[in-house]
This record gives C-alpha cells, structure tokens and sequence, in this order.
C-alpha cells in the first residue's frame, strides 16, 4: 500500500531523482503546481534548487505560499529539501534581503569562508543532532551518519532548538536540518544520500 | 574530519557498452553499463558520472535509458555529459534522472552556455568538464574527447568557468587518462590554487595510496576512477578501507539500496 504525498514542481533540476527516491522508500508522489485542497496531502514535500527569491517568486506565482502556511499550521508534515528548507526561514540573503515563508525564525546566510573548505559545499559530511532525533524524521539515523550535500547557503534559525541537526564546515558548525512543529528541512538531499535518505524518505511516510 | 573524500566511478559509454581507452583512445569494452552502475553503487559508490563518448557524432538514446534505468536503482548523485550542445540536451538529461550535466566542448565554444544553464538550472548541476594536456611549462585545454587542442589555457579555463557559474570542475590529465601510471598532482595543484569551487581529480588514478596523495598534496577531495575499477580490480570498498586507515574519511558503505 503506498502513501500519498504531495510535491510541490517548482520547475527543480533533478525532480526525477526525488520523485523516485519518494517512491523507492513507498510513497506515491503527486505533483503540485496550483492550490490543493487543505488536508489533501497528509504530507507535503518542497523540494528545490536555485536562488532563494527564484524560489519564493515560483511560490507566489503558483499560488502556494498560503496552502503551504495552512498545511504546517493544521499540523500535517511540510519536508523542505535544500532550497526547499531555506524557504522555511523568515528571510533569505542571497542576492539581497528577501522574505521567505517564514514558518521557521531565522535567516539563510553564506557558508562562512573558510579556509581548505570550497564553496559551494558539495560531498557527503557527517550529521550530529543538536536536539534529540526521536520522533524527527531522523529518528532512524544515528548521530554520524553522511549525507550528501550540495549548496553554498545555509539556515541559521533565531532558536537553537530549532536546529535539529548539524555538519562541521572547518571550525563552523551549519545547519544540517531544521524543524519546527509540523515542519523539517533537510539542506542536505535524502534521495541522494543512498540508504541513509531513504530511511528518512521512509519515515516521511509514517507521520 | 566529517567530511569524506569523495569517490566517484566514472563510466564511458559508446552505444550499450562502458568503455575505456588509453589517453582517451583505442577504446576497449569493460562492461555493460547497467550491471556496472549497480556494482560500483552497492560498493560504495559516493557518486556516479556518465560520459557518452560518442553523444555528438549519433544520438544519446542509450545514455537516455541508462539514466532511467540510474534514477530507479541508483541514489546517489548521477552526473551525465557527452556531447551536450545546448539547453535543450540539459534538459534531456535531467529529465531522464541525472542530477548534474557535465559540459566541454560546447562550453568551449559558446561559454555563455554555463551562465545560461547555471541561471536556469541551478549552478550545482553544472559541471564544467576541462580536458588538459601538458605544454612545456602550461596545460592546454582539449576538446571532442582530447581530440582537438583549442589553445586556451588549461587553468585560464578553470577561473572563466568559475566566473560563468560552474558549480564543479572535472579536471582529467589528459595524458595520464586510462594508463595507470598515477594523477597528475602539478595540474590538480595548479587547479586547487585557481578556483576556489570544488574540483574533481580524475585521471591515472590507480587508488588509495594516489587519492591520497591528491588529498595531501592539493587539497581537493574529489576523484573520479575508471581504468582502476573497470579494468585493475580494485574495488571502492577496498579503496575506502585503505583511506581510513591512511587517516582519510570516507563515507560508510551502507548496504546501498536496500530498505533498512
């Protein structure tokens, strides 16, 4: 029996790679493009690449930036997937300030400079938990785990337990994953990231 | 350390079969594509790269079809190039599952296509591919599978593409390619220096004692293999366990694939 969950199409380069990843670990994506109905989706996932405002404007053109809010608000899983986790954040910095959708307090800010670190940060690190991942969708992951990650930005929320889990980039620790209420984005890419991403696929499922 | 060198199997592809060739010629048979993708990844594979060495002289049906057949089975980053001209051969190729494109000669013709595909499609999907052959004291960049010198600097290219939006550099010596005989580390040093994105080595790779000689000497942490793994039967496991114990992360093989 297979799952039902939403993926939001915001036209993201390897959506192919998260639609199969989502059914290899037993849901069946839908995608999205316009408003859904309120409690359609019992989970939803925004994935994305590309600049921040590009992705918010994706949002406001599509309509979704409301059913997205409502969703989390009513208590139903929102997966935010790189880009897609940034979006959760008040604001973003790249290329200028501008608003995100703000479920999680916090901008997105540059990797630090660092040096023997190149940016963008592409390649698998390690992810260690800043808050316990029981009842996370990192609940099957232990602490260590690789993950394969790709971005030159990163999630910085106000809250410290708002940040679920985090990678070391030389003497910085950045957010691996955030989460509030409802809501959980991952900077790294579960579809990518072999057994590892689809255990947390999997249990995407079972929220 | 909790980042982990990256180990990435590299397969050539012309019509159904993954070839290799000596300096990028002579090209013998070593498998068939599908059985050797699901090898290298249930080895530990950190990454895939497809290259149709022949893309731009047929059609790319069977690249087409690999990735499908990748986006089913494979989950780890795909990268697929070969003969890509234009935005439409990207968009061919992510649709079918790849999850970055590899560019070379067209990027060296109409470099404008880096920025365009980077604007579009995000620049962590755009590889540039630079093909470099020793010149005196200077690297020369190469295209059409290192048929055609192009008189471009070999690391002037690396900083313009940088500039253009490439997200990555795959850097292949072109005359250390498929003849066993160690990377290149002036090059792979002079390419460290250049561009401050990341840079995959690849090239005479033979295996743990050269990918950590890359580590040490230039800092990079990404290698592309494919003689070593096709032909020398080194296995990426066996590589990864000669890595930790040189003191190098590598990622843990985790039973790819199969559901936990």
């Amino acid at each position: 029996m297979s799952i039902a969950v939403g993926v939001i199409d915001m036209g993201t380069s390897n959506l192919a790679s998260v639609l199969r990843g989502l059914q290899a670990a037993g849901l069946e994506p839908t995608l999205l493009r316009r408003p859904w109905v309120d409690g359609a989706f019992g989970r939803v996932v925004l994935p994305g690449v590309g600049t921040f405002k590009a992705g918010m404007e994706a949002l406001t053109r599509m309509g979704l930036i409301d059913p997205i809010r409502r969703h989390v608000q009513a208590g139903r899983p929102l997966l935010g997937i790189c880009l897609g986790a940034q979006l959760l954040m008040e604001r973003g910095t790249e290329f200028g300030d501008h608003a995100g959708l703000g479920l999680i307090p916090g901008t997105v800010l540059r990797l630090p400079e660092t040096p023997g670190r190149r940016i963008p940060h592409v390649g698998w690190s390690a992810i260690e938990p800043d808050a316990p991942w029981d009842e996370t969708l990192l609940s099957s992951l232990a602490a260590g785990a690789f993950v394969y990650f790709t971005h030159s930005f990163a999630c910085v929320p106000d809250a410290p337990s708002h940040r679920l889990a985090h990678f070391t980039f030389g003497p910085h620790r950045a957010a691996a994953a955030v989460a509030v209420g409802s809501a959980t984005g991952l900077q790294f890419h579960p579809e990518l990231s072999s057994r590892t991403g689809l255990d947390i696929l999997r249990r995407l499922g079972q929220f | 350390m909790s980042a982990a060198v990256r180990l990435i199997a590299h397969m050539e592809i012309k019509g159904e079969h993954v070839t290799k060739g000596m300096r990028m010629e002579g090209l013998r048979r070593v498998g068939a594509p599908d059985a050797l993708m699901e090898s290298y990844f249930s080895q530990g594979a950190d990454e895939l790269l497809f290259t149709d060495i022949v893309a731009s002289l047929y059609d790319r049906r069977q690249l087409l079809a690999l990735l499908e057949i990748a986006s089913r089975r494979i989950f780890v980053p795909v990268t697929a190039g070969g003969g890509v001209r234009s935005m439409d051969d990207f968009h061919a190729l992510l649709q079918a599952g790849a999850d970055k494109v590899s560019i070379n000669t067209q990027a060296l013709r109409t470099p404008d296509l880096i920025g365009l595909a980077a604007r579009t499609f995000g620049s962590q999907c755009v590889i540039v591919s630079i093909q470099a052959k020793k010149r005196g004291d200077h690297y020369e960049a190469y295209v059409d599978h290192a048929r055609q010198p192009t008189g471009k600097d070999a690391v002037a290219w690396a900083m313009e593409a940088e500039n253009r939006g490439a997200g990555e550099l795959l850097v292949t010596a072109i005359d250390q390619d498929g003849v066993g005989r160690g990377p290149d580390l002036d090059l792979l040093q002079r390419m460290a220096l250049a561009v401050k994105i990341p840079v995959i080595a690849a090239g005479g790779v033979r295996g743990g004692a050269d990918i950590a000689a890359i580590v040490e000497r230039t800092g990079l942490d990404a290698v592309a293999m494919a003689r070593a793994l096709h032909l020398d039967g080194q296995t990426l496991s066996a590589i990864k366990a000669a890595l930790e114990a040189r003191g190098i992360a590598t990622r843990p093989a985790d039973l790819a694939g199969e559901p936990s």
